[in-house]
């Protein structure tokens, strides 16, 4: 029969007991990335954002080692997982930083599955199976300086010329891993509507200068992309999708996996907090000792818990294929606000030590600005659950 | 090249649990993982392998309870198969009778290399490598820190004090590994897949010839009579510095005779 839970201390990472939720597997890839995120990333993770680098080629071998990259796609030397255990790994990876996960789900969900899903087999068979092994790094051009929570609005245009092809105008804004990135899934207007272009990044006319004087996502690359006449043959169109369902899709895909990230840095900055509550002593005790940190602790694992529930749940109707667009919403919002209201408290508990890089809750809330806002803003995700529950919409 | 590669399930050194007062012995009924010192000798049978071209790693394990966790985990790094000798007739098993259950699991397997950690992390007797390669009656060498095979023969370096021996050794031969001389991989996502349908061979002691009373507390030759708490460390010498306190350090040094 099994043990009741009681609140004991070993506990106090997984109160509910739900490693229960998961299979052996997914428990054994969650522990392995762990591992990975505990031994080659928290160590260094912190000087990485106070220089503002991110050592790419490095952790791009390593997690393509790992098998993580695209692991949710099937075939072109993708692993073929479970959403759940692509969540799983998203939640791990950001537990060490939002950079870091959006390394990965950017080159996954943004780069690869827009290939992977609307690519033609050329395009498939060049691309993928160099990018699941880290050899070849992908970005994601939908957003403009000008065009952002409305992408419908982009001035980035492509137009084809008698002989075939493409020749592609605009900028891009915001787009992570674009100065290191190999190949540019890029999205433009056409007369077709909406189409998506495979670019390589060293194409005459293409440029990916990076955007310095961040205070957030420090150790991750973001970049302009900048489209001067590139001239592109009629190949590198996505042939499979030619409106915005295809940015959006893939966006879709990137958002379940900040449902699960952001839990993970969540626990990071719950786990800081908790540690150090235990260790710092002040009036002669240490301060978890404090009902009003107690309090705040509790009320760290309590969220942390309830929005660990909410990922393996929209992890599970995403196997079943019956996950909705804006269920996915629910977990992006909910979890992100989440482990930000979280990550500022935990600062608050490390009081002055909480505002260096050497404790990972103000690095993680500093991230989390960003992750707030970026794969669509907390508003817009908000604007969708309401039009889903009453039918309305309300965006304009 | 066939390289049997023997591993130890041990409790979590992170969530070690206790000793049991009646036996003396550490308590084995919780989730066991892969010794962190074996993953050595796993990465270092792969590397070989891998250099060979061509070959596997199979690994050999006994364990309380069936226990298999820390062997999928080793099979997700990339060993082919596994053997678990697992039985309650085993509890209680010394040093010399776990190096002859492990020793006739090996022999069957007729391997060209069979590599073990130096010592486990959690009984650290550091004798089973050497009562294996006894048992075989085959060559061994000891706290290899690299391994290079050529032919019907490999050459190992030797962690020393003072540096490392070169030793060329016949084969086959069991060696045992050093911790840290190696990076062991991460398990891949593949890997875990792959290693849930590898095959993992399940033997009892019987299967392997042993009557009951050969094994486990009746077969074993030695009892523990006594355990203690490890001494706390005394506290150390403030020196406070008055000006001459390099002084006195310098003299402390001298009585440890260190310099």
């Amino acid at each position: 029969m099994a043990q009741p839970l009681g609140p004991k201390a070993e506990d106090a990472l997984d109160f509910l007991a739900t490693d229960s939720l998961l299979t052996e597997d997914e428990v054994m890839l969650r522990d392995t990335v762990r591992r990975y995120v505990e031994e080659q990333i928290n160590p260094y993770v912190g000087e990485w954002f106070d220089e503002g680098i991110f050592p790419h080629e490095e952790i791009a071998k390593a997690i393509g080692q790992l098998g993580l990259f695209g692991m949710h796609l099937e075939g072109y030397g993708c692993a073929g997982s479970s959403a759940m255990m692509y969540g799983l790994a998203c939640m791990e990876t950001e537990a060490g930083d939002s950079g870091l996960r959006s390394f990965v789900s950017v080159q996954g969900s943004l780069a690869m599955f827009p290939i992977w899903a609307y690519g033609s087999e050329e395009q498939k068979q060049e691309w993928l199976p160099r990018m699941a092994a880290g050899e070849a790094i992908g970005c994601f051009g939908l957003t403009e300086p000008d065009s952002g929570s409305d992408p419908s609005s982009m001035r980035t245009n492509a137009k084809q010329d008698p002989g075939g092809d493409w020749v592609l105008n605009g900028a891009k804004m915001w787009i992570t891993n674009g100065s290191i990135a190999d190949v540019a899934v890029v999205w433009a207007r056409t007369d077709e509507g909406i189409r998506g272009f495979v670019v390589p990044t060293d194409t005459e006319g293409f440029s990916a200068p990076k955007i310095e004087r961040k205070v957030s996502l420090r150790a991750s690359v973001t970049s302009e992309l900048i489209m001067d006449d590139v001239r592109l043959p009629a190949a590198a169109v996505l042939p499979g999708v030619s409106s915005m369902r295809g940015p959006l899709s893939c966006l879709n895909e990137a958002r379940f996996g900040i449902s699960f990230g952001a839990v993970g840095a969540a626990r990071s900055c719950y786990e800081a907090a908790l540690e150090y509550a235990g260790s710092r002593e002040q009036f002669g005790v240490p301060i978890s000792s404090f009902q009003l940190t107690q309090q705040r602790l509790v009320d760290f694992m309590t969220r942390v818990q309830q929005g660990t529930l909410v990922a393996y749940h929209l992890g599970r109707l995403k196997d079943q294929g019956v996950l909705g667009p804006a269920q996915v919403s629910f977990g992006k919002r909910q979890n992100v606000r989440m482990a930000l209201e979280v990550a500022r408290e935990a600062r608050s508990v490390l009081g002055a030590n909480g505002i260096t890089t050497e404790y990972a809750p103000a690095r993680h809330m500093n991230n989390l600005e960003s992750v707030y806002t970026y794969e669509g803003t907390n508003e817009i995700h908000t604007l969708m659950m309401g039009q889903a529950i009453t039918g309305q919409n309300a965006f304009t | 090249m066939k390289v049997v590669v023997c591993v130890k399930q041990i409790p979590d050194p992170a969530d070690p649990g206790a000793l049991d007062p009646e036996t003396r012995t550490l308590k084995r009924d919780v989730k066991l993982i892969l010794d962190e010192s074996d993953s050595y000798g796993v990465e270092m049978g792969l590397q070989l392998v891998d250099n060979a071209g061509g070959g596997e790693v199979t690994l050999v394990s006994m364990a309380p309870n069936n226990e298999q966790s820390g062997l999928r985990t080793a099979l997700a790094m990339g060993a082919a198969s596994a053997t678990l000798i697992s039985d309650t007739e085993l509890i209680g098993s010394d040093a010399l009778t776990t190096a002859k259950v492990l020793a006739a699991a090996i022999k069957d397997q007729e391997p060209d290399l069979v590599i073990a950690g130096s010592e486990s992390s959690d009984g650290y007797t550091g004798t089973v490598p050497e009562m294996i390669a006894a048992v075989l009656d085959l060559p061994s060498v000891t706290a290899a820190k690299s391994i290079e095979v050529g032919g019907d023969a490999i050459q190992v370096q030797r962690q020393t004090d003072a540096g490392y021996d070169v030793v060329d050794c016949p084969l086959p031969a069991v060696i045992s590994v050093t911790a840290g001389v190696v990076e062991p991989r991460y398990p891949s996502f593949k890997g875990i897949m792959a290693a849930k349908s590898k095959p993992l061979d399940e033997k009892s002691s019987a299967d392997l010839g042993f009557a009951a009373d050969a094994v486990g507390w009746a077969g074993s030759g030695q009892e523990i009579v006594d355990v203690a708490e490890a001494p706390q460390r005394e506290a150390g010498e403030v020196i406070e510095d008055d000006g001459e306190a390099h002084l006195k350090i310098v003299e402390f040094l001298e009585n440890l005779k260190v310099i």
